[in-house]
């Protein structure tokens, strides 16, 4: 029991809450890379002193690095241990090994000591993605690479600030070995500078209710958390649910990779499995163990978003480490793919395990991949080298309470992507159009979100194209009778004509562009929720009124006759088509 | 010219109107209900409740909600887009954010429908350079289709407009051409700025709210004209100037923040006429509490207010932030076991239990009522009267149940929590802009705002609460103080280096210049004009710019440079002398000073002589500090200038209570102004 009284507790949560969000705050602001700035690819927290559990996380974080920053820190604390390393005020490491509850290197982290009256209180940490980390293609994506090294620098925890002042040598290590490093150096300022403010709002919470009262209440915020947590897991029917999703292929072997989940709910607890999934692939789809479990973890927040963060809203989930499985990489297997493709499709399996379990709470799958495109090349106008690095959108699933949303950011993110008049202004390159994906929704009686279609050409000079995506075999599932979301699609127009498919659909590297070529891509769309037969016919004439679909896919998909002439729907003859499907589906069933 | 002036506020339950002769100091006062559906009625009865002759008033300063609720609810005029061929999507596609960082279940419905937005060819890059010509065959076509289909108001948005707005500017000719109407607005000429996404959706926020706007105003306009009203009315804008209401259909976007801008605007008045330089504004009320920053006297602004999820305006507005803490916000033991107040509210219905409208959760104005901080046999709004016991044993089994308090400590913690998270919500539009909370003056207005502001004064470190003389007319009086004031932006986007300081110049004269003209076509009496100039900057690669103020027109290079250097290092802590400074763009701000207004005006006739007299009662209130306590109770009307009493204390008015806690000292000013030293 608690010796802080409630109304104390809630005001030091808050107070917590605040340092956190207002890290997140300025790293954005300041930061160069616009994957952090535009697509607020970070995350800032505060970790317990002797064990690195979670006590408070930025509200505007990426959500995939809530569990894995617990994970981090934990490793890097285990590390400056192991070593005897001496920790001072002022001193900062920076790291991004992947196996050391990381995500992918370019995945950067700084984990700074907070003092308070000569003793180590708590660790900030934070997280943000750089643009290069170095490896074999700009951006670190590569879709050929068998080993890590082919993917970035790696860092153990090493000391990039010592007592305040910045390790020079360390620092030239690091940008000697990054692409367009003049730019590095103010992400490290903004990365530091972060940290720098939650210092001194720290020490002012602490000033304020003194260090013995903020400790009590940190330990007694992770008891109410895993409360809240077990109250929300105890509404979810006792049983045992499966779930599974793909990945299209690793990159190398083109296989589909299947992640399978049981889920099993006892009491107020979740146990997850995963050791019926695929073995570790030869390219960059693995997954790294933290990586895999924080997946989990954001799928599960994400039907309960009230739970509030740190190590406590985590206890009454149990995961088995999937040993044998492309869920568990260890050393050297390449892991790029993990933080933006593997985690969401493990997020997809959760999701469809859940469907099942609590139809009320859940949806059918969201489009589920960032759309990683890069770009580099020479920029012949301005005798300059660029990396160019886009994301998109695609459909969200439907739900008992709609239909999905179009351009919906990835699960594991919640990010804007760049504007095109952004990009236009720094690439060579013009988009010829960029609009919603049309047919793309799963049909349902909540049809899920469109995808996006766009595409774009090169204006000038040579480049070389990259990207890692998925669905481009199968498209994200509908539930509860839904039909899935379109599939991923990518093309090359050459200027001649002719036409590039990549052979594993979704994924390919360093493929040359020249002036005039250009790159078409197609994002999936929401799955489907509920039967498509249910779905309301006027809600069916007004999708194709704003052409969505066509009047055939009315008919085929949601068997709604619509007259061409006034474009409304055929009662009589939508009931007749619909009697008739019905009684096919049976007879094929 | 006669010395009449009425300010008259619109708000979502009263209209409030406030008419001051500056000759005689005489002041009337005015609350009616508001009408929603035609806010005109509540504005005219509230001008004939007066009684006064409207050919003596000199002039009418409405602050209006209409243009916020046309769009919050989206009875906006039906519009059609014409845009760049391939990007007719751009207002429904937003850029693939969700509305919470957790949770799939989102909607979002774009302002124009997809069977409205129309493409045609036409393409420029980004420097300006047309890489497909206009085909004005199509524009025409287009102009055609969307009047069959019943259109009131057209919106032409094409890529990189910002930079070369050529394209536009045709489209819009010929549509005007082909169609004589007011409503063809070019994207460009609303904001000339870059992000499609942004500057398309703030467009169409014009083009859907200016053809309402203009309705209103001109039907207002002329019941006013009948009544023997001469001149023009002057409306507030979302930036906290005045616009005549001849043009101000013409900038319809910026009235979208009018209403909570004349509160800011009044607090900026306060802070200049009281000597308060720096205010924290909190005006509270049933649902939710509006908090603003006035630095130096003058309202913070901000040029990327989302009105909602999906829904950016990015023209300058007073830096309102809306939290869900209100006098209605609902207190309740989450599943944790931890308690929390807001944001659900119980709003005006049901409404706290103690209002007797079916209201059966507790919420702030319960709690308050319970500790005795609110008068239980002079409550406003009640219904049907609610046993004091009954509130108890409501507080008791919600909340106090749980965490094992009785009822008068449970209220009092829903307070705390209360308090705390309106706290939070000013330490997020304070520090997070390096401004100190401690350099601050707390403004406290709106029913519920002058029972909290101790409190959270507190708990911020801020020294000072300032509760003005009539806090429940703050907004009405607002608009009678505000000045004329227009914004004008050029974008440059060019590292400092290669910038031309000669250009700079030149864009700062001929805003300077334009704003001048505007301000003379007006109708309205000016004593003086002002500018003031900011830029914009950024470092070369980042995405993200800070305003710097400058001084005057003739800035140098090198003075930018250092000013940015300074303003980069209170916001980030951080010096980055190796990178390159960019200068995005240039602004310039009007003021059109109109006279003065002497606050004394406000002081009420009948202050007694003597402190001891403004005491009318006693009651017994419960306090963090001491617990329960006998409390004198001050009448604000009779509390007169230039006194000063302790707490604790209540002091009850007409539109509101103020709490004043034990320890804290009141200084009344000689406007009648409570100064609470905390």
């Amino acid at each position: 029991m608690s010796t802080i009284d409630d109304v104390t507790l809630a005001v030091i949560q808050n107070g917590l809450q605040q340092v956190c969000n207002e890290m997140d705050l300025a790293f954005q602001r300041a930061a160069f890379s616009p994957t952090i700035s535009e697509t607020m690819d970070r995350s800032d927290g505060i970790y317990h002193r002797d064990t690195g559990d979670l006590i408070a996380q930025g509200e505007w974080g990426m959500p995939i690095f809530v569990g894995c920053m617990q994970f981090s820190t934990q490793a890097a604390l285990a590390y400056i241990q192991e070593r005897g390393i001496e920790v001072r005020p002022g001193d900062v490491f920076m790291f991004n090994d992947p196996y050391m509850g990381g995500t992918h290197v370019m995945d950067v982290k700084f984990l700074r000591p907070f003092f308070y009256k000569g003793q180590i209180f708590a660790w900030f940490s934070n997280t943000g993605h750089w643009p290069d980390c170095g490896g074999m293609v700009p951006s670190g994506f590569s879709s050929t690479a068998t080993e890590i090294e082919q993917e970035g620098l790696r860092l153990p925890p090493v000391k990039i600030f010592k007592e305040d002042e910045i390790d020079e040598e360390i620092l030239s290590i690091v940008l000697s070995n990054v692409r367009v490093s003049e730019e590095r150096i103010g992400d490290i300022k903004a990365q530091i500078g972060a940290l720098t403010i939650g210092d001194r709002r720290l020490t002012e919470l602490l000033d304020r209710y003194g260090a013995d009262t903020v400790d009590s209440a940190m330990a007694e915020f992770r008891t109410r958390a895993a409360q809240l947590m077990r109250a929300r897991i105890g509404t979810i029917p006792d049983g045992t649910y499966e779930g599974e999703a793909f990945v299209d292929s690793d990159g190398i072997d083109d296989r589909p990779l299947r992640i399978h989940v049981t889920m099993r709910k006892t009491g107020t607890e979740l146990h997850f499995d995963l050791s019926q999934s695929s073995p570790p692939c030869a390219g960059p789809m693995n997954s790294v163990l933290a990586t895999t479990k924080s997946a989990i973890y954001l799928a599960v927040k994400h039907i309960f978003p009230d739970v509030p963060i740190n190590a406590g809203t985590f206890e009454p989930i149990h995961i088995a480490d999937p040993d044998g499985t492309f869920l568990y990489a260890e050393y050297p297997r390449p892991v790029s793919g993990c933080a933006a493709e593997v985690s969401q499709r493990v997020c997809e399996a959760v999701f469809d395990a859940l469907v099942k379990a609590v139809p009320d709470l859940c949806w059918a799958a969201p489009a589920g991949t960032v759309g990683n495109l890069s770009l580099g090349g020479r920029d012949p106008r301005r005798d300059r080298h660029y990396v160019m690095y886009n994301l998109s959108g695609g459909g969200y699933g439907g739900s008992l309470y709609g239909d999905g949303m179009s351009n919906g950011c990835s699960t594991t993110g919640n990010a804007a992507t760049a504007p095109v008049e952004v990009l236009e202004q720094y690439y060579p390159i013009l988009f010829e159009h960029y609009r919603l994906h049309e047919r793309s929704g799963g049909p349902g009686k909540r049809r899920g979100g469109l995808g996006v279609n766009y595409r774009v050409r090169l204006r000038g000079g040579n480049a070389k194209l990259s990207f890692i995506m998925d669905h481009g075999r199968s498209g994200p599932l509908g539930a509860a009778g839904g039909a899935d979301g379109a599939v991923n699609r990518i093309v090359l127009s050459y200027k001649d004509g002719r036409q590039y498919i990549p052979r594993h659909l979704s994924k390919d590297q360093g493929i040359s562009m020249t002036e005039g070529d250009s790159v078409e891509v197609w994002t999936p769309g929401g799955g489907g929720y509920g039967n498509p037969l249910e779905r309301d016919p006027a809600s069916v004439t007004r999708d194709v009124f704003l052409e969505y679909y066509t009047i055939e896919d009315a008919a085929k998909d949601y068997g709604v006759v619509i007259d061409p002439e006034s474009g409304t729907a055929d009662l009589a003859g939508t009931a007749a088509l619909r009697a008739q499907m019905m009684k096919e589906r049976a007879a094929s069933a | 010219m006669t010395s009449r002036v009425v300010g008259v506020d619109v708000g979502g339950t009263f209209t409030d109107l406030i008419l001051i002769d500056e000759q005689t100091n005489s002041v009337w006062l005015e609350k009616v209900p508001s009408t929603p559906q035609n806010q005109a009625f509540g504005v005219i009865s509230a001008i004939e409740k007066t009684k006064q002759d409207l050919g003596g008033i000199r002039e009418i300063v409405h602050g209006t909600t209409v243009t916020t609720n046309a769009l919050l609810e989206r009875k906006i005029a039906r519009c059609g887009l014409i845009t760049t061929r391939g990007f007719r999507d751009t207002l429904e596609l937003g850029r693939r954010t969700r509305p919470a960082p957790y949770g799939l279940i989102a909607q979002f419905t774009p302002l124009i429908p997809r069977n409205l937005r129309v493409e045609v060819d036409e393409r420029m890059d980004a420097e300006g350079n047309v890489v497909v010509p206009l085909d004005e065959g199509q524009v025409a076509e287009a102009v055609e289709r969307l009047r069959e289909l019943g259109v009131e108001a057209i919106v032409v948005h094409f890529l990189h407009s910002y930079i070369n707005p050529a394209h536009e500017r045709r489209a819009a000719e010929i549509a005007r051409g082909i169609w004589p109407t007011n409503y063809v607005t070019a994207g460009s000429d609303i904001i000339s700025e870059f992000r499609e996404f942004e500057r398309g959706v703030t467009a169409t926020v014009h083009a859907a709210v200016q053809p309402v706007l203009d309705r209103y105003l001109s039907r207002l306009q002329s019941e006013l004209a009948n009544k023997g009203y001469a001149r023009d009315l002057l409306v507030m804008q979302g930036n906290g100037g005045l616009v005549s209401s001849r043009i101000a259909a013409d900038d319809a976007v910026q009235t979208v923040m009018s209403g909570p801008a004349s509160g800011v605007s009044a607090a900026a008045y306060y802070a200049t006429a009281a000597g308060f330089g720096h205010l924290v504004t909190c005006d509270m009320g049933g649902t939710s509490c509006d908090i603003g920053v006035v630095k130096g006297g003058v309202p913070e602004i901000t040029t990327e207010k989302q009105l909602e999820f999906g829904l950016p305006i990015h023209v300058p507005m007073v830096d309102v932030h809306t939290i869900g803490a209100g006098g209605g916000s609902i207190a309740y033991i989450d599943d944790g076991g931890m308690l929390q107040v807001g944001p659900e509210s119980a709003g005006a219905s049901p409404g706290p239990i103690c209002y007797g409208r079916g209201g059966e959760r507790v919420t702030l104005t319960d709690a308050n009522l319970l500790l005795g901080r609110l008068d239980k046999d002079n409550l406003l709004s009640v219904d049907n009267p609610v046993s004091i016991d009954a509130v108890e044993s409501a507080m008791t089994t919600q909340i106090g149940e749980t965490l094992g308090l009785g009822p008068a400590e449970s209220a009092a913690a829903v307070i705390r929590i209360g308090n705390n998270k309106m706290a939070g919500a000013i330490r997020m539009v304070t520090l997070s802009r390096g401004l100190d909370p401690r350099d601050y003056t707390l403004f406290a207005f709106g029913g519920a705002g002058p029972l909290h502001a101790v409190a959270i004064a507190r708990e911020l470190g801020i020294p000072r609460v300032l509760v003005p003389l009539r806090p429940g007319l703050i907004n009405a009086f607002g608009c009678i103080v505000a000045d004329v004031r227009h914004d004008y932006v050029n974008v440059i986007n060019r590292r400092l280096e290669d910038t031309d300081i000669a250009e700079v110049h030149r864009v700062l004269r001929d805003q300077v210049k334009t704003a001048r003209e505007t301000v003379e076509s007006e109708n309205v009496e000016i004593d003086d004009l002002s500018f003031t100039h900011h830029a914009h900057m950024k470092f070369d690669g980042q995405t993200h710019v800070l305003r710097i103020k400058l001084d005057d027109v003739d800035v140098e290079l090198a003075e930018l440079r250092a000013l940015f250097d300074e303003a980069y290092w209170n916001r980030f802590a951080v010096r980055l002398p190796e990178m390159r400074p960019v200068l995005v763009d240039l602004h310039t701000t009007v003021f059109g000073r109109r006279h003065s207004l002497p606050l004394e005006t406000l002081l009420a006739r009948e202050a007694a002589d003597d402190i001891g007299d403004a005491v009318v009662g006693e009651r017994s209130v419960w306090f963090e500090e001491g617990g329960w306590q006998a409390t004198p109770i001050y009448r604000r009307e009779r509390i007169p200038p230039e006194t000063r009493f302790s707490g604790p204390a209540i002091v009850e008015q007409l539109d509101t209570t103020v709490i004043v806690e034990p320890g804290v000292d009141v200084e009344v000013d000689s406007f009648g102004n409570l100064v609470l030293v905390v």
